[in-house]
C-alpha cells in the first residue's frame, strides 16, 4: 500500500467513526430514541363546524359531520357483525325518535336508555373521521359502542349514477335520503373505497347522508367519498350540517 | 403477480384430472396453415392451404365457406382501410424436392362471397425462389407497423426467411425493395409489433406428421422490422433461435401459423392450427388461444377449463361471494406457538373444510346480492363454472354458467349494470358468461348481455368489497379476476 492510499484510509475511517458518531443515541445509553406524541386531545383530530362554505377535501373526502356521543352496545369482539346482526341493531333497534330523519343542531341532546348523548358538529383535521379519538377527546366510551353520523351534500345540479364510497371501523351501515346505500359487515378495518354503493343519484339542492358504524373493541373511524358516473371522484360539492 | 399466475398455472394443470376442455372450436373447424383471422361485416375469417377456408358468425363454430382462389399454400390477410389484402403462395414449398415458390397478393373490398361487392383483384407477385435457391417463398405474412409501413415476410425451413416492403396503397413490393434474411428454420412466419418491438413469429419442427407433427410456434423479436430478431437467451433466429409461444397439448399436436387478432386492449387471441386433434381423428383444426405477454414476450394463455373455483379480485385479492352472514367454523386460535400454551400439547386433527350444508340454511331463497369479501374458501364463495354449449360462443371460447357449487344459484346481470345470483339458472342471456383471459393473464368476466343495455360490461370491483358491471379498463384492475381452486 502507498502512502497516498494509506492517508485516503485514515480519512474515510475517520470521517465514518465521526459519522456513526453523530447517529449514535445521546447519553450513551444504545437504546434507539423514543418518537412518541402522547398530545391525544380532541383539537388534534377535530374543529368545530362553521357555516362557511365548505366542499370535499382534495381526495374528494367529506370531513364536515354532525356525529351523536357513543351509544353502548357491548360487544367483546367484532366478529360477531353479520348482515343480519348490522340490520338488527341499525335498523330494527330505535336508539332515539326520528334516527333515520333527525337533523340535529350543534349540542341537540338525545336520551338513549340511561344515557344522555350530545350532537356535536365538527370538521375532521383528517381525510377520515376517528371515532375513537371522538369518544376519548369527550371522555366517553370508546369500546361497545355505536356512532351516528349525518351530513349533507347540496348539489346544484342532479347527479345520476355517483357512488357511495365508504371505508370503516368496524362494520356500518349509510342511508342516503333516507334509502339504505350501503352495509359493510364483518370485523372490518378502515380502507378508502373498500364498499362502494350501487348507482344512486344526489337530488339538486340538500341530500342528507347518514351512517351509523358500530365497533367493538379497538379502533373505530370512517371515510367517506362520492364517485361520479365517470369513476372521477366527486369534489364539486357543498358540504353542510343544517 | 407471479405467482398468482403459477397459481392459475397450477390451478389449470390440477383441473386437468376432473374438467372438461373447452378449447376446441367446434362445427367443421379443418384447416391447414390458418390465416390471420378476418372480421367482416360481423363474421370472422380465416383462409388455409389448398383455397377456401372457414367462416364463422360468431367466433366459436366454425365451417368452410371461405372463398380464396388460387389454391397454393399458407395464406395470411390484413385489413387496410376498408379493404382486405390476401397474401398467399401460389406453389406447396419443397416437399417434393423443389423449392420453386411464388408469392403474390390479391385485394377484396369484403371477404363475404355472398356479397355483391365481393371479387378479388388480379394477383400480384411479390416475391419469387427458384429451384435451389436457399428460400422456399411461400407462408407469407403480413403486418403494417406502427409506422404505417406493410412488411411480408415469406419462407420455410430449408433456407431463409425473408423480408420485404409491401406498398399498403397497391399490395405491390415496394421499388428497390431487397429482401432480406432475418431468419432459418422456420415456417409459416410473421410479424406482430408491440411498446416498440417487432416479433417475429415462426414454425419450428417437423409440419405434416399428423399425430406426430413436432410443430412449434416461436418467436424472436427486434427493433427493427428487418432484424436482427433475438429470442429470450440471446440467440438471433439466423441461428435457429427462438423462445416457445406454443408446442403441443391437451390431446393436440402440431401447433403452427400464428395469426394475430385484438379484440379490444388487454384482449388479444392467437390463431394458429394444430396439425392433429387426439379428438378428431387426428385431423388439422383450428385454434384459437388467449394471447398473454410475460417480461415482453408473447406466450399462449391455457385454454379455460371447467370447475370449482374462487373467484378472486385482481384489484384486493378478495373473493366474489354471496351478500350472506358469515357463518364462523368451529374452534378458535390454539394458542402462538409449538411450545407450550393452550392446546399445544392436543393432536392436530385434520379440519374438514366448511360445506354447503352447514350454510344453505341460512341463506335467503330468492335473489341474493354479490360481494367481494375475504378470501376464505367457503361455500358462498365456491363457483362452479360450466360451459353451455347452446348458448354459442365468441372468439375462442364458450358462454359458461357461473353458479355456487352444489347448487344451481348462478350468476346474473340485472338491468340496473348490478350483478346479483338468482336461485335457478335458467339459461338467460344475462346469466351466460364469457371469459377472457388477458394478456397479463388476468381474466374479464362479461354478461352475454345486461339486460335494457347494448353496452358492453364487465364483472368489475367499484371498491374492493362491492362488485358491480362497468366498462372494461385494461388499465385498472378493478377489470380484472383470477380463478383460484384452493
Amino acid at each position: 500500500m502507498n502512502k497516498s492510499k494509506k492517508f485516503t484510509l485514515i480519512v474515510a475511517s475517520l470521517v465514518m467513526l465521526i459519522g456513526l458518531q453523530g447517529c449514535a443515541p445521546k447519553g450513551g445509553t444504545g437504546k434507539a430514541p423514543v418518537y412518541s406524541d402522547t398530545t391525544i386531545v380532541f383539537a388534534k383530530y377535530f374543529t368545530p363546524a362553521t357555516t362557511k362554505a365548505m366542499t370535499p377535501d382534495e381526495e374528494g373526502f367529506i370531513r364536515r359531520w354532525s356525529v351523536l356521543e357513543p351509544i353502548e352496545k357491548a360487544n367483546r369482539s367484532n366478529t360477531v357483525f353479520t348482515d343480519s346482526y348490522i340490520r338488527n341493531a341499525f335498523v330494527e333497534t330505535e336508539y332515539f325518535p326520528n334516527q333515520f330523519s333527525v337533523i340535529p343542531n350543534d349540542g341537540d341532546v338525545v336520551k338513549v336508555g340511561n344515557q344522555e348523548l350530545k350532537w356535536h358538529q365538527i370538521e375532521s383535521n383528517m381525510f377520515n373521521v376517528k371515532l375513537f379519538r371522538f369518544a376519548t377527546g369527550l371522555e366517553k366510551q370508546k369500546y361497545g359502542v355505536i356512532f351516528w353520523a349525518v351530513t349533507i351534500i347540496e348539489c346544484e345540479e342532479e347527479m345520476k349514477d355517483v357512488r357511495l364510497a365508504v371505508g370503516s371501523n368496524s362494520a356500518s351501515m349509510w342511508w342516503l335520503n333516507g334509502q339504505e346505500a350501503m352495509i359493510l359487515s364483518g370485523d372490518r378495518r378502515m380502507v378508502a373505497d373498500d364498499g362502494i354503493s350501487q348507482r344512486l343519484t344526489l337530488k339538486k339542492g340538500k341530500n342528507v347522508l347518514r351512517g351509523a358504524v358500530i365497533n367493538g373493541p379497538g379502533m373505530s373511524d370512517f371515510c367517506v367519498r362520492f364517485y361520479d358516473s365517470n369513476n372521477e371522484i366527486l369534489k364539486d360539492l357543498n358540504i353542510v350540517l343544517n | 403477480m407471479k405467482s398468482r399466475n403459477i397459481v392459475m398455472g397450477l390451478s389449470a394443470l390440477l383441473a386437468l384430472s376432473f374438467a372438461q376442455k373447452a378449447d376446441a372450436q367446434v362445427g367443421e373447424p379443418y384447416i391447414h396453415d390458418p390465416s390471420t383471422i378476418m372480421e367482416c361485416d360481423g363474421k370472422y375469417y380465416t383462409f388455409g392451404t389448398g383455397g377456401g377456408g372457414l367462416i364463422s358468425e360468431d367466433g366459436w363454430t366454425w365451417n368452410g365457406g371461405a372463398v380464396r382462389p388460387g389454391g397454393g399454400a399458407a395464406p395470411d390477410a390484413i385489413k387496410i382501410g376498408d379493404r382486405y389484402l390476401v397474401a398467399y403462395s401460389t406453389t406447396g414449398g419443397g416437399l417434393g424436392g423443389g423449392h420453386r415458390g411464388t408469392v403474390v397478393t390479391m385485394w377484396n373490398k369484403t371477404l363475404d362471397p355472398n356479397s355483391p361487392d365481393f371479387e378479388y383483384t388480379e394477383p400480384i407477385q411479390v416475391a419469387a425462389s427458384l429451384n435451389d435457391e436457399d428460400c422456399d417463398a411461400i407462408d407469407a405474412g403480413l403486418l403494417m407497423g406502427p409506422d404505417g409501413r406493410l412488411w411480408c415476410t415469406y419462407g420455410t425451413y430449408f433456407g431463409f426467411i425473408r423480408v420485404i416492403e409491401l406498398d399498403p396503397a397497391t399490395g405491390a413490393r415496394m421499388e428497390g425493395c431487397r429482401d432480406i434474411d432475418i431468419a432459418i428454420d422456420c415456417e409459416a412466419t410473421t410479424m406482430i409489433y408491440r411498446d416498440g418491438y417487432y416479433y417475429l413469429l415462426g414454425t419450428h419442427g417437423t409440419c405434416c406428421d399428423g399425430v406426430n407433427s413436432t410443430y412449434n410456434i416461436v418467436v424472436g423479436r427486434s427493433k427493427q422490422p428487418t432484424g436482427p430478431f433475438i429470442d429470450n437467451v440471446g440467440r438471433d433466429m439466423l441461428k435457429g433461435g427462438g423462445k416457445m409461444v406454443l408446442a403441443a397439448g391437451y390431446r393436440m399436436t402440431g401447433a403452427g401459423h400464428f395469426g394475430l387478432y385484438e379484440v379490444c386492449e388487454g384482449v388479444q387471441k392467437m390463431s394458429c392450427h394444430f396439425e392433429a386433434d387426439f379428438d378428431r381423428g387426428g385431423r388439422s383444426v383450428l385454434a384459437i388461444r388467449p394471447l398473454l405477454w410475460k417480461n415482453g414476450w408473447p406466450v399462449a394463455g391455457e385454454p379455460f377449463f371447467e370447475g370449482t373455483y374462487m373467484i378472486e379480485s385482481e384489484r384486493r385479492g378478495y373473493a366474489l361471494e354471496l351478500a350472506v352472514d358469515f357463518v364462523r367454523m368451529q374452534g378458535g386460535m390454539r394458542g402462538f406457538g409449538g411450545f407450550g400454551g393452550r392446546g399445544a400439547a392436543a393432536p392436530n386433527p385434520v379440519i374438514e373444510e366448511q360445506k354447503l350444508s352447514d350454510v344453505i340454511g341460512t341463506w335467503p331463497e330468492g335473489n341474493i346480492n354479490i360481494r367481494i369479501g375475504d378470501y376464505m374458501f367457503r361455500p358462498h364463495q365456491k363457483w362452479t363454472i360450466t360451459a353451455v354449449p347452446e348458448a354459442g360462443g365468441y372468439l375462442g371460447g364458450l358462454y359458461y354458467k357461473i353458479v355456487i357449487e352444489g347448487t344451481n344459484r348462478a350468476l346474473a346481470a340485472t338491468a340496473a349494470k348490478d350483478v346479483i345470483t338468482v336461485p335457478e339458472f335458467t339459461g338467460a342471456d344475462e346469466q351466460l358468461w364469457r371469459i377472457d383471459q388477458l394478456t397479463d393473464g388476468t381474466f374479464r368476466i362479461m354478461p352475454k348481455k345486461v339486460p335494457g343495455c347494448d353496452e358492453e360490461l364487465v364483472l368489475y370491483s367499484a371498491g374492493d368489497s362491492f362488485a358491480t358491471l362497468d366498462k372494461f379498463d385494461m388499465n385498472s384492475d378493478n377489470s380484472k379476476w383470477n380463478f383460484r381452486q384452493r
